[in-house]
């Protein structure tokens, strides 16, 4: 068989799928909380007339740029993908999911690279009134477009609203049922949330990094601190909430990917257990070393102590997940989410205590949570993608059938391709980002770029701000 | 079924439209990456950023329409052009992170170092994406093999003498449009500096159209009786001659001083009757010798659920879209610039 280092090209082209999905899935997770997080700053600057809200703004929008930038170009890759290493999947499938990507782009991408150069640059330009309009746009571009690609993920998982051509092609018949198939809007309300809290949690990591160094005074870094870790308080327990509807959702709809997270490899008429830990073994069937607490999942799951639930023995070999990679990733997302319940708590409790730009343990669990958020969200997309396999499109398309006649090495190539220049590239912008948040909101906080004077062309740093202020970083005194 | 047939020549027309949008407007900002290497002084390399960097991101948009389209529109046709034309479609891809990224890193970079890495990155993205969109193009023109519903050519097969022909001559198009835009947005010194290369891409992509459209014919048969068989001469015989008089204008606006938004103009007409040309060539194809756009075509069900939408939601995208330039008007400010 025709391998590359030892894959095959199926094999190849999902590692290489996964890797670009996952990469790009990073920065829209943090630019549609943080497209929302400027909507409201520019709208409180407005509406209160508080300077503390522009210089915010100002500050994370630079951010914004380069986050959106690197999902913009990492984005025009996915859409290429489909067609380059899942030919036939698009060719059969195309016709009910291409008119939603379509569909995604002129209603989401447009609206939000439109409006996005009058967001950064337009401000003196068009007045405040039209530039507020400019962020709204962005923001609620960034949401539609969450929408309809969620829409397109849940049809792959839950798929109706469709008919089998003779020649194959997948025939839309009902673009309602298309649309709102089962699994949508648990997956949309539980993505978006996610997005949401992503964004919290990293603008309250700053906040965070901000108030161990010493800045409790800087009125910039106790608003997103603030901000921040209300969102934690109120979103974390919504998003557990919503998480448990969206398991309820997949066990209706896609059992074999719920017996997989839980590490049910055998039926449990009288009542299953949750497994905290364990390590799957898929060839012996079996979760080696298991630890759990007896009738939980079936509580869970059924809401009913003893409620009988089946076990991957029900289901055949060769339909059955990957169940290791499943189970792990699915803990690690719930043992985040858990976390980030206990970050908003604790920050309510030193809230109410008056102490929560003091709590110098809460500043540091907040700091170490700062990209908890991107790591829940990765790990849970690996549980939801890798639990939908063997099908590409659940039930109906497998997908080793689903993809290109292409070579594994031209398959590995551009996989090796794809690696070396994300983590390059995308560790640059990472890094530039990180330079950008080390330095707090400053009194005279820059716009994106262009800036009237010599500034201007001689680009504008962190460094060179830091340089300017005279110290390290400009403590407000206002 | 005859409704379905004016759907699938209507999604043609749509889409062919928004690929003639991403390459003017596109070509012109990768335009500017390309003439970056003729621009030493850093000065003048941010202000010729600073001309497209409000509208660099909507424009790059036009191309995920057209790959979004084709994917939606005629299926079979995305799935046997993406793996045909694998490799190039990769380097693009790569090659549009690189300068697009470039956009914000360059000013963040403070290290003399890093800058110049994301100034080479801005230069060997735009020429490489330009160079990958020609060879594409060049590749789909020259035909691509298919069996049952997948691509059935090599590897490489999508490399030749005259793909690689249609790579450059989109290079030197894409430096020409990014010049005239240049021309009207900038004044001063460097306005004149790009003026003058205005002239010497005008040249070489007037070459360029020529060199295409000699070695069209000799592709296959199909071409040379799609432009030159009889009746239809009639109706290809004035895009050549409409194409010589445009060249003519765009010669005496560049030489000669008029108004400065006249040459970026007349290099969208110009371009847009070169579109027009390929447009005869391919017609109705949509796999050029194997795939009519008919035999292409998504289900009438879904190619109409998406016409409804795109009826409506193109103009709406044109006309913000022509907003977010009414904005940014006018000649760039060297002192202020944008902020």
């Amino acid at each position: 068989m025709d391998t590359f280092l030892g894959f095959d090209a199926v094999m190849l082209a999902r590692m290489q799928f996964g890797f670009t999905v996952a990469f790009h899935f990073i920065f829209p997770a943090f630019s549609i909380g943080l497209a929302s997080f400027l909507a409201v700053l520019n709208g409180l600057y407005l509406w209160r007339k508080n300077e503390a809200y522009l210089r915010l703004f100002k500050y994370w929008l630079k951010i914004f740029a380069i986050t959106f930038a690197m999902g913009v170009v990492s984005g025009i890759t996915m859409s290429y993908q489909f067609g380059t290493n899942w030919s036939v999947f698009s060719d059969i499938a195309g016709p009910v999911i291409g008119p939603l990507m379509a569909y995604e782009v002129l209603t989401a991408f447009f609206l939000e690279a439109g409006f996005l150069g009058i967001m950064i640059f337009g401000r003196d330009k068009v007045g405040p009134g039209l530039h507020m309009f400019a962020c709204l746009m962005v923001a609620v571009g960034t949401a539609i477009s969450a929408t309809w690609i969620l829409s397109v993920n849940s049809w792959m998982q839950t798929p109706q609203g469709f008919a089998i051509a003779e020649n194959g092609q997948f025939v839309p018949e009902d673009w309602w049922a298309i649309i709102f198939n089962p699994s949508f809007p648990y997956r949309l309300a539980h993505t978006l949330t996610a997005a949401y809290l992503t964004t919290a949690f990293i603008v309250g990591g700053v906040g965070a990094w901000h108030l161990i160094r010493g800045h409790g005074e800087n009125p910039g870094v106790r608003t997103m601190f603030s901000m921040a870790m209300w969102m934690a308080t109120i979103v974390a327990p919504m998003q557990i909430f919503l998480g448990d509807m969206h398991g309820l959702n997949t066990l209706e709809h896609q059992p074999a990917k719920v017996m997989a997270m839980e590490g049910h490899f055998d039926s449990h008429p009288e009542g299953a257990p949750l497994y905290l830990f364990g390590i799957p073994d898929q060839e012996a069937q079996e979760l080696k070393y298991a630890i759990g607490i007896p009738k939980l999942s079936s509580l869970i799951l059924k809401h009913h102590l003893d409620a009988p639930l089946a076990g991957l023995d029900t289901i055949p070999r060769e339909d059955q997940p990957p169940v290791a990679i499943v189970f792990w990733s699915f803990r690690i997302m719930v043992g985040l989410g858990f976390a980030m319940m206990g970050v908003g708590l604790w920050s309510l409790w030193a809230r109410f205590r008056g102490r929560l730009y003091e709590a110098g343990w809460l500043h540091r669990a907040a700091l170490v949570m700062g990209p908890s958020g991107l790591v829940a969200v990765i790990a849970g997309w690996i549980t939801t993608e890798v639990g939908r396999q063997p099908y590409v499109v659940y039930g109906a398309l497998r997908t080793a059938e689903a993809h290109s006649p292409l070579g594994a090495s031209a398959v590995g190539t551009s996989l090796i391709a794809f690696v070396v220049i994300y983590f390059v590239v995308f560790g640059a912008g990472v890094a530039y980002i990180l330079k950008l948040m080390h330095h707090a909101p400053a009194l005279g906080e820059r716009g994106v770029r262009v800036e009237p004077g010599p500034i201007r062309t001689s680009g504008i740093t962190p460094d060179r701000q830091m340089r300017e202020s005279g110290h390290d970083i400009a403590p407000e005194t206002s | 079924m005859f409704y379905s047939i004016d759907l699938t020549v209507a999604w043609a027309f749509l889409l062919a439209f928004s690929v003639f949008v991403y390459v003017v407007l596109d070509g012109f900002d990768l335009g500017i990456g390309i003439l970056y290497p003729f621009f030493r002084k850093k000065e003048d390399r941010d202000i010729m950023m600073n001309s497209v960097a409000p509208v660099w991101d909507g424009n790059e948009t036009w191309l995920v329409l057209g790959g979004g389209g084709l994917f939606a529109a005629f299926p079979l046709a995305y799935a046997v052009i993406m793996p045909a034309v694998y490799p190039a479609i990769i380097a693009m891809l790569l090659a549009l992170i690189f300068r697009g990224v470039a956009f914000e890193y360059r000013w963040r970079a403070t290290s003399r170092l890093s800058k110049r890495a994301w100034d080479a990155a801005f230069i060997g993205g735009s020429v490489t994406a330009a160079l990958a969109q020609g060879i594409i193009l060049g590749a789909f023109l020259q035909g691509i093999e298919v069996e049952g519903r997948a691509y059935a050519g090599g590897w490489w097969d999508w490399l030749t003498p005259f793909s690689v022909l249609c790579g450059l001559a989109v290079v030197v198009g894409y430096a020409f449009l990014g010049a005239c835009w240049l021309n009207m947005k900038l004044e001063g010194e460097i306005q004149h500096r790009v003026r003058i290369m205005a002239r010497a891409f005008f040249v070489a992509t007037l070459a360029g159209i020529i060199a295409v459209s000699v070695a069209t014919p000799f592709l296959g048969a199909g071409y040379a009786a799609r432009w030159f068989g009889w009746p239809q001469i009639a109706l290809t015989a004035p895009v050549p001659l409409l194409i010589g008089g445009i060249a003519l204008l765009l010669a005496r606006s560049l030489f000669a001083h008029g108004r400065d938004i006249w040459p970026f103009l007349l290099a969208l007409a110009l371009f847009a009757l070169c579109f027009l040309g390929l447009g005869v060539s391919i017609w109705p194809l949509a796999i050029p010798q194997e795939i009519t756009i008919w035999e292409a075509a998504a289900p009438a069900k879904s190619q109409l659920f998406m016409f409804v939408g795109a009826i409506v939601l193109v103009p709406i995208i044109l006309a913000y879209t022509g907003y977010a330039y009414w904005v940014f008007r006018g000649k760039l400010d060297p002192e202020k610039g944008y902020h």
